[in-house]
């Protein structure tokens, strides 16, 4: 089985290829140089291991929540791509792959996920690993000021994502003790990305390109005026 | 030689497939003006958000109009700029991303310079060299053509673009966004010899524009002499017969200066049929000849960008697989191709 991944929801640019239970990636912190470079990272993972999109079974892409350009990024190049091979789309949260992440580096098994959001508000999940190591919502993704938060029952939790940077104490705060270490430094990435979609594609639960599609979170982003003369 | 345009620059999301032996094959159009028109202007972010959604239900319709598929297709255009950077990014995203999985060469495509070549879909093309009046919601410009690629900007407006011009005033009549083409139908009731609006810019040589004073007479005509629907097409009249003769007054006088032959009129304020008879009776006048783009391709589309994209790939462009947006990208920085 083999699927591309690509990730731009942050200041983080990633993309990685998963062949058969192994995965390249290619990552690099380069704000508002995604579409310079995510392109790039595509052709140069396909070439390494000789291949080309058709041969794919499938493309992931973090869906979001994450910067609006970032996402649409993301998704842009996911439909380009699975348009022009005709190959199925696993669209994958944000908040998900970055608690991904939280549990491959650190082994982190309960993960509040955060991201921030500006205007005074974080994008927020709470996630917990499954009995094949893949994380899965306990709290499903919103958006929310930092003392606002849906707190998750009990546990034992880690907070990661850029959420914590920005709101860390406001955060501890809220979910007290129950928070036995956080990083404010990781962003999502496509490695993670890819083996959440894995079993989608694998499984053949893919969605055709045009269902490639960004989920802000954040909706309200204009005031409509009172129509006047 | 076939190749599929996208143009996603600002609030229409457009698609189309150009075949150089047998022309444009299909092409289609979703404009977002729904969207915008409570907010009285466009939402930049509603714009992206609905590009990302349109763009590929509308590119699967028109690969099917014109019974093609992805092993006869040679190129892939999108535009790249000007416009709103959120929205670009999506048409050069898929774009781009369309081209590498397809194996053929992508191309970033210049707005104004697809505007200008507009004409060129039309069965009688103009040849070059020609002078372009170019009058688009953000643009207004004289451009001298001296061959595809190499446009010279003779004059331009030194504020509101025409089209800006007509949707401004048109809200001051009460008409919603986007009003240009509503006042064109209001001032057809109007009186032209109630209101005499200024010309700007014409007593003093050169070939720039000003379109902003215009509306500020506009209002205070209105706060003068009322609301009543009499007195606004009225207004609507006066300022369309101003903006066609400013036009006017200045194309001919870039026709003198440049003894172009030629004069192709391109953008959104082309529809105008005010101003496409006055251009028309200044070529007669002049002995040159005039060109137009069919009504739907004045305004933003996808045929526009297909034909620049053939016109570029003709001559071997293909952009480096690090895709990019220009919010801001002047005509004459363009490569001459
Ligand atoms: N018949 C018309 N009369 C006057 N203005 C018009 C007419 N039809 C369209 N417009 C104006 O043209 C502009 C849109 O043109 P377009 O070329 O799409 O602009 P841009 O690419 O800069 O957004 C709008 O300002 C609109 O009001």
């Amino acid at each position: 089985m083999k699927l591309l991944a690509v990730e731009t929801a942050t200041e983080a640019c990633s993309c990685a290829l998963f062949v058969d239970g192994v995965c390249e990636q290619i990552y690099d912190l380069a704000p508002r140089r995604h579409a310079e470079l995510i392109l790039p990272m595509v052709s140069q993972l396909l070439a390494a291991a000789e291949l080309v999109v058709q041969q794919l079974d499938g493309i992931a892409f973090g869906r979001g929540p994450g910067t609006f350009t970032g996402v649409r990024i993301a998704a842009g190049v996911a439909q380009g791509l699975a348009f022009g091979a005709d190959l199925p789309v696993a669209p994958i949260s944000t908040l998900q792959a970055l608690a991904q992440g939280a549990y491959r580096a650190h082994g982190a098994v309960q993960v509040l996920a955060a991201l921030d959001a500006r205007m005074g508000e974080i994008y927020w999940g709470a996630y917990g690993v499954d009995e094949r190591q893949r994380m899965t919502a306990m709290v499903s993704d919103c958006i929310a000021a930092a003392d606002q938060v849906p707190v998750p029952e009990d546990g034992w939790w880690f907070g990661t994502g850029s959420g914590w940077a920005s709101d860390g104490r406001t955060l501890s705060e809220r979910i007290g003790k129950a928070v036995w270490g956080q990083e404010g430094q990781r962003f999502p990435q496509a490695q993670d990305v890819a083996l959440l979609a894995a079993d989608t594609i694998a499984a053949g639960e893919g969605v055709p390109a045009e269902q490639a599609l960004p989920i802000y979170l954040r909706n309200r982003v204009a005031n409509e005026r009172a129509n006047r003369p | 030689m076939r190749v599929l345009g996208i143009e996603t620059s600002c609030d229409e999301t457009g698609v189309a497939i150009y075949d150089s032996q047998q022309g444009l094959l299909a092409h289609v159009v979703s404009s977002q003006a729904a969207i915008h028109a409570p907010y009285g202007g466009v939402v930049p972010e509603l714009a992206s958000r609905d590009h990302v959604r349109k763009l590929l239900p509308l590119l699967r319709r028109v690969m099917t109009q014109a019974n093609t598929d992805r092993s006869n297709v040679d190129g892939v255009a999108y535009t790249a700029g000007p416009g709103l950077i959120g929205a670009l990014l999506v048409g050069a995203a898929v774009g781009r991303s369309l081209a590498y999985a397809w194996n053929v060469p992508g191309v970033g495509i210049h707005h104004i310079e697809a505007h200008l070549l507009a004409p060129m879909l039309e069965p009688e093309p103009p040849c070059f060299p020609f002078l372009a009046l170019l009058v688009s919601g953000g643009h207004t410009q004289l451009i001298a053509v001296e061959q595809f690629g190499h446009y010279r900007i003779l004059g331009e407006s030194l504020d509101d673009a025409a089209g800006e011009a007509f949707d401004k005033t048109a809200s001051l009549l009460g008409l919603p966004y986007p009003g240009g083409p509503l006042l064109a139908k209001l001032a057809e009731s109007g009186d032209p010899n109630r209101f005499n609006f200024p010309r700007p810019m014409t007593d003093r040589p050169g070939l720039d524009l000003s379109f902003s004073g215009l509306k500020t007479h506009a209002l205070y005509t209105l706060q003068r002499h009322g609301q009543d629907p009499t007195t606004k097409a009225d207004i609507a009249r006066a300022f369309e017969e101003a903006v066609v003769a400013t036009l006017v007054i200045k194309c001919d006088r870039a026709l003198k200066e440049t003894g172009l032959q030629r004069l192709i009129v391109a953008g959104g304020v082309g529809a105008n049929r005010r101003l496409r008879n006055g251009i028309s009776k200044l070529a007669l006048r002049r002995r040159v000849r005039a060109y137009y783009p069919r009504i739907e391709f004045c305004t933003d589309n996808g045929a526009m960008i297909a034909y620049a994209g053939y016109r570029r790939l003709q001559a071997h462009a293909n952009d480096p697989l690090a895709f990019f947006a220009k919010p801001r990208w002047s005509l004459s920085a363009i490569e001459p191709s």
